[in-house]
């Protein structure tokens, strides 16, 4: 087990580099001159040469790559064209509020997707199923930020039940919750039920069910688990997609996290900052998959077994 | 090999028949079928269609509610808010289909090599991949649209190479399961090249999961689009967007909410029909589920 995690740990730090190519490459072939951006308009050319050659954006590109890779590790992606800050701190700031998005996000979709999953698949082709699978694919193509302006425009405007912005109270962050685990719920809800249906025609489960067993026991015991390693999975690559979602519904809410912080970033050009919000959640979303693949070995006994 | 030719000619147009006939007995499949013909309809003949050009201001007509003159009203410039979504489906449909053919094509090709030549190739592209794969898609087509800057084109570009990774994992795990059966070994034996067996002989036999894929990748592609488009980038005023419509609309959200609704509901028709087209597809593809 632990030769596993050490394995997967170290294939973290490829994925990392590479990531970090990515986003520097961008940085790197985005028009607009940096040096300008930061010293402004009224800058003379003189004073933005000396910046370039202090700031070393005459080097070569991989010398500049390594000396951002460098600074990276000591924590330093450049500063906001906008407010002069380090991009770090304006980004770790925002990330709590990103991060508690998703994770709710997350909790609503397990906590509906699954059940009505594997009531679906108990019942294939009930009306239950029907109704439920529809809802799945409807969930499935709502685009989130219509959603969110759908939610804002029924219970915020027309019953003036819950407040359309902020997140710093529980009833400002149950819109933004559900609008960005809608598609996730559909999908959770999809993956399970499809993987309930194919793990009740294996054998194990005819033969539980030919001595006899209650059925709520060869569901429940013997089916569950099985059924719900593929779902795990999915749950983990879900994660990413509401870091990814979260930032079209925080700037729908206005919640102060890191994807309105790259909204804005974008509008205002501040493409250190954008490229910055891209390389944190990047980040953040490979440290869920390696947690989402050693729970995945810890309950695959399979798994567990190669690495003994 | 003539009479042999012929024969896998009618094998693969009856291959054909027998998949659309077990389409046509998915209802919702065939719905979403012709959902998406009436689109391509509208996006072709949208200067018919259309009562108003997308771009005709009337500012005397601004923010008039949906009536018989404006069939989903107008917005704040006095726009056509029917004509602006007909010509949407345009941008879209375009956006859709030509990013879901560039991640098709790359990831197709870097799938194939992937999978037929193994090894370092293999690994080398797999793990490119699996980068890309660890940046959650939109975000990777927002730092993409970001750099490259507005435009329609760089649209494309941005939401394909975000979704290639997926083409190149689908089409590599089929060239791995097809890669050493015996009728690509016999044409390795008769000497065709690498390239021509990889064209002719494999890619043929792994066109169903790519099939299923893409069509509910252009689904996919639009949702990335629109969202993005939304944020503000990619296309730019007054070119007729669905999710740059929507974008506009919210700021009039609490006293003319039909700038909001409309555009919202022709982005998620289409993706519900795509979606709907998709998942019959993958059915009536999958040899497992033959009845």
């Amino acid at each position: 087990m632990f030769k596993y995690i050490a394995r997967r740990i170290l294939f973290l730090l490829p994925v990392l580099v590479g990531v970090s190519f990515i986003v520097f490459s961008l940085l790197y072939i985005t028009p607009g001159d940096p040096a300008r951006m930061v010293l402004g308009d009224q800058a003379t050319e003189e004073a933005v040469q000396e910046f370039r050659n202090k700031e070393g954006l005459n080097d070569p590109f991989l010398v500049q790559y390594g000396r951002y890779v460098y600074k990276a590790l000591q924590g330093d992606i450049g500063r906001s064209y906008m407010t002069r800050r380090p991009v770090s701190d304006e980004i770790l700031s925002a990330f709590p509020s990103t991060i508690k998005l998703a994770a709710l996000s997350m909790v609503i979709a397990i906590l509906l997707g699954i059940p009505f999953g594997i009531i679906s698949a108990i019942r294939q082709y009930s009306l239950f199923d029907s109704v439920t699978m529809i809802f799945a694919m409807v969930g499935l193509s709502m685009p989130v930020f219509w959603l969110g302006i759908l939610l804002i425009l029924f219970f915020s405007v027309q019953l003036r039940w819950l407040p359309s912005s902020g997140f710093d109270s529980l009833a400002a962050m149950i819109l933004p919750s559900i609008t960005l685990a809608a598609q996730s719920v559909a999908i959770v809800t999809r993956m399970t039920r499809s993987s309930m249906l194919e793990v009740v025609r294996q054998d194990y489960i005819r033969t539980a069910r030919a001595k006899g067993q209650k059925e709520s026991v060869v569901i429940w015991r013997h089916a569950l688990g099985n059924a719900l390693i593929p779902v795990v999975t999915v749950v983990g690559l879900q994660f990413g997609h509401l870091l990814g979602g979260a930032v079209l519904t925080e700037s729908i809410f206005s919640i102060p996290g890191v994807g309105r912080l790259m909204v804005e970033a974008i509008k205002m050009r501040d493409y250190p900052l954008v490229q910055g919000g891209v390389l944190y959640i990047a980040i953040a979303f490979s440290l869920v998959n390696l947690l989402v693949d050693l729970v995945y070995a810890w309950v695959d006994p399979r798994i567990k077994a190669q690495y003994k | 090999m003539n009479e042999q030719t012929e024969k896998n000619i009618g094998q693969s147009q009856h291959g054909l028949k027998e998949i659309f006939k077990r389409l046509s007995r998915a209802p919702l499949a065939m719905i979403g079928l012709a959902i998406v013909v009436v689109l391509v309809f509208t996006a072709v003949f949208a200067d018919y269609i259309a009562p108003f050009g997308y771009a005709d201001q009337d500012l005397m007509a601004a923010f008039e509610e949906p009536s018989k003159a404006h069939l989903f009203g107008t917005d704040e410039f006095g726009r056509d808010i029917f004509s602006r979504i007909i010509y949407g489906s345009r941008i879209s449909l375009q956006v859709g289909f030509i990013a879901v053919g560039i991640a098709v094509f790359a990831g197709g090709f870097l799938g194939a090599i992937a999978g037929y030549y193994g090894g370092k190739a293999d690994n080398l592209i797999m793990r490119a991949m699996d980068v890309l794969l660890s940046i959650p898609s939109i975000l990777l087509a927002i730092a993409i649209a970001a750099s490259l800057g507005p435009g329609l084109f760089n649209l494309m570009i941005a939401v394909g190479i975000s979704s290639t990774p997926n083409y190149a994992r689908i089409v590599r795990g089929s060239v791995l399961s097809i890669r050493n059966q015996e009728f690509v070994e016999a044409a390795k034996a008769v000497g065709s090249s690498d390239l021509r067996i990889i064209l002719k002989h494999i890619i043929p036999n792994c066109l169903a999961p790519i099939i299923v894929q893409a069509t509910l990748g252009v689904a996919i592609a639009i949702l990335t689009a629109a969202g993005l488009s939304f944020i503000g980038l990619g296309i730019q005023p007054p070119i007729p967007e669905w999710g740059a419509m929507l974008s506009g609309g919210r700021e009039y959200i609490r006293d003319y909410a039909y700038m909001t609704v409309f555009p919202g509901l022709a982005i998620m028709i289409t993706i519900l029909a795509l979606n709907f087209l998709g998942d019959g597809l993958r059915d009536a593809l999958d040899p497992k589920l033959k009845r």
